[in-house]
């Protein structure tokens, strides 16, 4: 019975325990983060807005190899390919559903030019639904976001009018196979 | 009509205070509630609507009678449409016998204490009703819990409101504050005290107690089929519940509005109010401090803890206290 009244008493304490812990809550200063009045501090690869960025020469970086389409788990890229006079591949439209986007990063990582980039700004509701489908004219930057001395079409082998085979960065001319006839 | 704007027990004048202060008090215990527990748990708590969030109450009010009152077409309509109304009423009601300083207070009853446990009773019914009339099984279960909860915790507090009752010579709450004057009553009768926080606690449902409501087990109780006002109704009862039971316990144990060390403030009336005021806001953030704190027993828990522990506990202590006072008498 004594071990009864004893288990009681215990547990009345450890309850007066948990409230004084509790208490002395009230002293701390609190967590949060008064967010529409105080800016979050936002971390420079947090997956948010996606943008299309150009490359240090102001063209743009995207060639429309629509890797960024394949890989969307949520089908909300859409985009065609077009051609122009110097043979450089670049979108003749391109669109993204941000009413669709959930800002997976998946697009960041397929893209082999570094041109699609998820971007810290988060802040995109709209009011009519249509206004969420976002054009290649409202996702192209003037910058080169993250990356800035890339730059595809000097690293790539592929020849381009004013960049012909082997001019490229790290590249050595092309080898002519019959000058290696022994 | 002279005593109109006097302050004497029972003049229009009063009753008009204690009406406008319990109504105001229980509109800005939802804002009061939810922020005190903000700090509690290091957050903010609301604090957009007005200066600090004051005017919480009001937009809180506002969403509530703006909100469809829907009626389940299976419910029971009558009763399902009485029992929100139970609850306020009971409790306002309550408020009649309380006296809030020398003078101030709606009526002088000298069964005060009975009023207030035929009101605490009456109260359980809305619960009960409310469940049974919503035709669902999780109002059913809730109703069932309140019932069987409010009905046995209501056996100790009224046992432990006994031994005050022993001391002081009368069930008039007016009488019992003053016979505090030389000493307050949670010396003596601290057991008493201790069974009393508890069943009050239970008494008004509020955490950890709120078993009725349940959310985690039971969705919300005896009030799931309810929306809008009626729901609302619910809502300011509970929290009408809850500052009766803030200022019964500085009354029962605490000598009400009397200053302890003779810091008498100003008038007897003024001075009163302040104190009373103090020592009921101190009740309220201990209920905001405990539902902050505690985990909600297990329904059988909770019944073995009220009938194996609290009932023999209050017994002897009213045993004790009435073998002292007789031996004391003699």
């Amino acid at each position: 019975m004594f071990t009864a009244i004893g288990k009681q008493l215990y547990v009345i304490w450890s309850q007066v325990v948990t409230l004084w812990l509790v208490f002395t809550h009230i002293f701390k200063k609190p967590d949060t983060v008064e967010y529409p009045d105080v800016m979050p501090y936002m971390f420079p690869r947090w997956r948010g807005r996606i943008i299309l960025s150009r490359d240090p020469d102001g063209e743009e970086r995207c060639v429309a190899c629509n890797l960024c389409a394949v890989a969307c788990p949520v089908d909300c890229i859409a985009l065609q390919k077009t051609e122009d006079e110097n043979g450089r591949w670049y979108p003749e439209f391109f669109r993204i559903n941000f009413s669709r986007c959930i800002m997976c990063g998946f697009c960041e990582e397929a893209c082999p030019t570094h041109a699609i980039q998820l971007t810290p700004d988060f802040e995109m509701a709209e009011y009519v639904r249509q206004d969420m489908v976002w054009e290649k004219e409202d996702l192209l930057i003037s910058g080169t976001g993250k990356y800035h001395d890339y730059n595809f079409y000097k690293i790539a082998g592929k020849a381009i009018g004013g960049k012909g085979k082997g001019e490229a960065r790290n590249e050595a001319p092309p080898v002519d196979r019959r000058s290696l006839l022994p | 009509m002279d005593n109109l704007f006097a302050f004497i027990v029972g003049s229009p004048l009063n009753i008009a205070f204690v009406l406008g202060v319990v109504l105001v008090t229980a509109a800005m215990l939802i804002w009061i509630e939810r922020r005190v527990l903000g700090f509690l748990n290091e957050r903010l708590g609301p604090n957009r609507v007005g200066p600090f969030g004051i005017l919480q109450s009001i937009a809180d009010v506002g969403k509530l009678i703006t909100k469809e009152d829907w009626i389940p077409p299976f419910a029971d309509k009558f009763t399902f449409v009485i029992a929100p109304i139970v609850v306020p009423v009971a409790m306002l009601l309550s408020f009649a016998v309380i006296p809030f300083a020398p003078g101030v207070g709606v009526m002088d009853l000298n069964i005060g204490l009975l009023w207030l446990m035929a009101m605490a009773g009456l109260a359980a019914y809305s619960a009960m009703l409310g469940g049974i009339a919503s035709n669902n099984k999780f109002a059913l279960l809730g109703g069932l819990r309140a019932a069987g909860q409010m009905i046995s915790y209501e056996v100790f507090m009224g046992i432990s409101m006994l031994g005050v009752v022993i001391l002081s010579d009368s069930f008039n709450l007016r009488e019992i504050v003053e016979a505090q004057q030389d000493g307050w009553f949670v010396f003596p009768q601290f057991v008493a005290f201790i069974v009393f926080v508890i069943a009050g606690l239970a008494e008004t449902k509020r955490w950890p107690f709120d078993l009725a409501e349940g959310e985690s087990e039971i969705i919300s109780g005896f009030n799931t089929e309810y929306s809008g006002m009626k729901f609302g109704l619910f809502f300011v009862g509970e929290y009408i519940g809850m500052f009766l039971m803030a200022m019964l316990i500085p009354v029962l144990f605490f000598g009400g509005w009397l200053a302890p060390f003779g810091l008498e403030i100003g008038p007897p009336i003024i001075s009163g109010l302040i104190w009373m005021g103090i020592k009921t806001s101190f009740w309220i953030f201990f209920f905001i401090l405990v539902r902050a704190a505690l985990v909600r027993p297990r329904y059988d828990q909770l019944m073995n803890y009220g009938w194996l522990v609290m009932l023999p506990v209050s017994l002897l202590n009213l045993l004790i206290t009435g073998a002292v006072v007789l031996y004391q008498g003699s």
